[in-house]
Parts: C-alpha cells; structure tokens; sequence
C-alpha cells in the first residue's frame, strides 16, 4: 500500500524530529567557533543555513580563523565534505529514476550526514516529501543552533556541552546498528572500520591526514573492499 | 579573518552544493554494475562508523563518558530503539557517567 505524499512528509517531520534536536546542541559548539573566527550571530546563521555540515562547517571556520584565502578555504571544505560527494552517489540509488530534477536539488542541497542516515535507513526508493519533511525540521535546527551559539553558547555549563555533543553520535549509532544485526558482512566492516578508524586517528604517521581526508581513504578503501569480498545479493523489488 | 565573509560563504557552499547535487543531477539512472552497487551498499555504513569512531570518545569531557555513550546507544539501537530514543539516551549517559567523581 503506497504512503500518500502527505504521510511521508509527515514521517520525515517525525524522524527528523531527533535530528534537530541534537543539530540545536551541536550548533551551539558551532556557533563558538563562528565567533572565534570574527562571525557576527547573523553571519554564523546564515553560514549554516548554505553550507549544512558539521565537520564542513568547522573547516569552514578553522580556515577563516587561520587566515586562508578564499580558494584554500574553499579546498579546506571540500576535503572535508567530500564524503558527501559519495553519499549523493549512494543516494541516487535510493531515489527513484523518475524523481524531477529540481526535487534532486532540493533534496541534496540539505544532503547532511543525519539525513542521509535516515533516507538510507527507509525501505525501498525513499520518497522526496519524507526527506523534504525531515529537511523542514532539521534545517532550521542547525542555523537557529548556531546563530544562538554565536550568542549564549558561552553560558552553556561545560557538562552540558558535552553530553549534548555526542547526540549526533547516538542518530548514526542508530542508522547503523539495526544493519549489523541483519547483514553479518555489515557487522564485520563496522567493526574494522572502527579498528582502522582508532589507527588512522591516533597513529603518528597518520598525523598528517586531516579528518576529512582520513574518512575518505577509509571508505573508499573498505566499502571497496567488502564490495570485491562480499558482493551484495540482491532481491530485485 | 583576512577577506569578506560573504565571498567566503559563496565560494564554501557552492563547493558543498556541488558535491551533493552533483551525482544525484547527474547520475540519475539506476548503476547496474554490480561491483559499484555492492561499493555504493557498504559506503553509508563506512562513513558513519569512522566518522563516530573514536571521535566520540574526544567530544565528551572524558573518553569514558564517550565510551559509555558509544556501548549504551549500539545495545539500545541493537534492542531497536528508535532513533530518538537512541540519541536521548547516548546524551543521558554522558551526563550521568560525567557526575561520578574523578570522570570529566
């Protein structure tokens, strides 16, 4: 029985209820950041607002703080965005072939780690009014987070900051476990990727490989892997 | 900072968009290749795992906060909690964990 558009954007409110929640505390340590670099609340806000990223949205402002041009800045966030580039392609094997492409726009242009958590999490071709739901909410939560980060972020006790911060942490936790418990291979990719993850972050020689780049070379190089060792079976729908 | 904020801005988020707008414009027809499907399956799963992975043990006061945290939400999401319940709950502990004295 197919959702009626109206339920599915109901149902991407729903889940993406907890997303704006944890960008809300997650923004807060954002907006710090922001107003180290110099950004005014209105300017923090706004960055969020077009760039969406967390780990791309301190990049952003690392390189504003270190003084970077507008080209190294630029390379700066792509390094640390690339991943998106292979979400948005494992995305275009979750969207139907005959979604418009202004609804592609519109869905990847809000593209975050925890919308993608959950569009890949929905059964089937994920349909573009339920991400537009989680969009509506979830946006707002990170530009509103960060412009009050900008502005009170300093009178959050430093328990409270903490704990927030590890809610994003708890949205992918969620997006992955229930496939480790289905698919056996995916248990076992989880659990090198974080041995390789522990290695690549903390090893010396590493030391060079910014976190962008680290989370690049270990996808490509271990879902490539486990695609050649363990192809996926698939059931055609 | 050294420039205008604003040509910042521009520039920042034009790389992003094009990075997620990208593929999904123009790679819309179905992959068929299997290799490249099996590659597309792992990657969302990778990239989450390394991104968690040992970074929540560095954003909490103490790395056995994060450690609790991690161990707390992977049983609850393993016991199918939902992803609400899963992030309340990570948030929870790390505040509980942090009030024993001599952590955080």
């Amino acid at each position: 029985m197919k959702k009626t558009t109206m339920e599915n954007f109901t149902r991407g409110i729903r889940d993406g209820i907890p997303i704006m929640m944890g960008y809300l505390a997650v923004s807060f340590t954002l907006g710090i950041a922001a107003k180290n670099a110099g950004l005014t609340a209105f300017q923090a806000g706004l960055s969020s607002f077009l760039l969406n990223a967390s780990a791309g949205g301190y990049a952003a402002f690392s390189a504003i703080s270190a003084g970077a041009g507008y080209i190294e800045a630029a390379i700066m966030v792509l390094v640390a965005n690339a991943r998106y580039l292979l979400m948005s392609f494992a995305m275009t094997q979750k969207v139907a072939p005959d979604v418009p492409v202004w609804k592609r726009i519109l869905m990847g242009y809000d593209l975050t780690d925890e919308v993608f958590g959950i569009s890949i999490s929905h059964p089937g071709y994920v349909p573009p009014a339920y991400v537009f739901g989680a969009m509506t909410v979830a946006l707002p939560g990170w530009s509103v987070g960060t412009f009050l980060g900008v502005i009170i972020g300093n009178l959050l006790t430093a328990e409270l900051l903490s704990a927030l911060s590890v809610g994003l942490y708890g949205m992918f936790i969620a997006v992955v476990t229930p496939m480790t418990k289905q698919n056996r291979t995916v248990l076992y990719v989880v659990l090198i990727s974080m041995v390789l993850s522990m290695i690549f972050n903390t090893v010396p020689c590493f030391s060079f490989m910014s976190e962008g780049i680290i989370t690049i070379v270990l996808t490509v190089g271990i879902s490539l892997a486990a695609a050649i060792l363990r192809p996926i079976k698939e059931v055609r729908e | 900072m050294s420039g205008n904020i604003y040509i910042y801005l521009f520039f920042m988020a034009l790389v992003t968009f094009a990075l997620r707008v990208g593929p999904l414009v123009f790679a819309k027809k179905e992959i068929t290749n299997p290799l490249i499907r099996s590659f597309l399956y792992y990657v969302p799963y990778v990239t989450l795992t390394v991104m968690t992975f040992p970074a929540i043990l560095r954003c909490t006061q103490s790395p056995i906060s994060g450690a609790a945290a991690l161990v707390a939400g992977s049983l609850i999401a393993w016991k199918g909690g939902s992803l609400f319940v899963v992030a309340v709950s990570v948030c929870a502990v790390v505040f509980l964990v942090e009030l024993i004295p001599g952590i955080g």
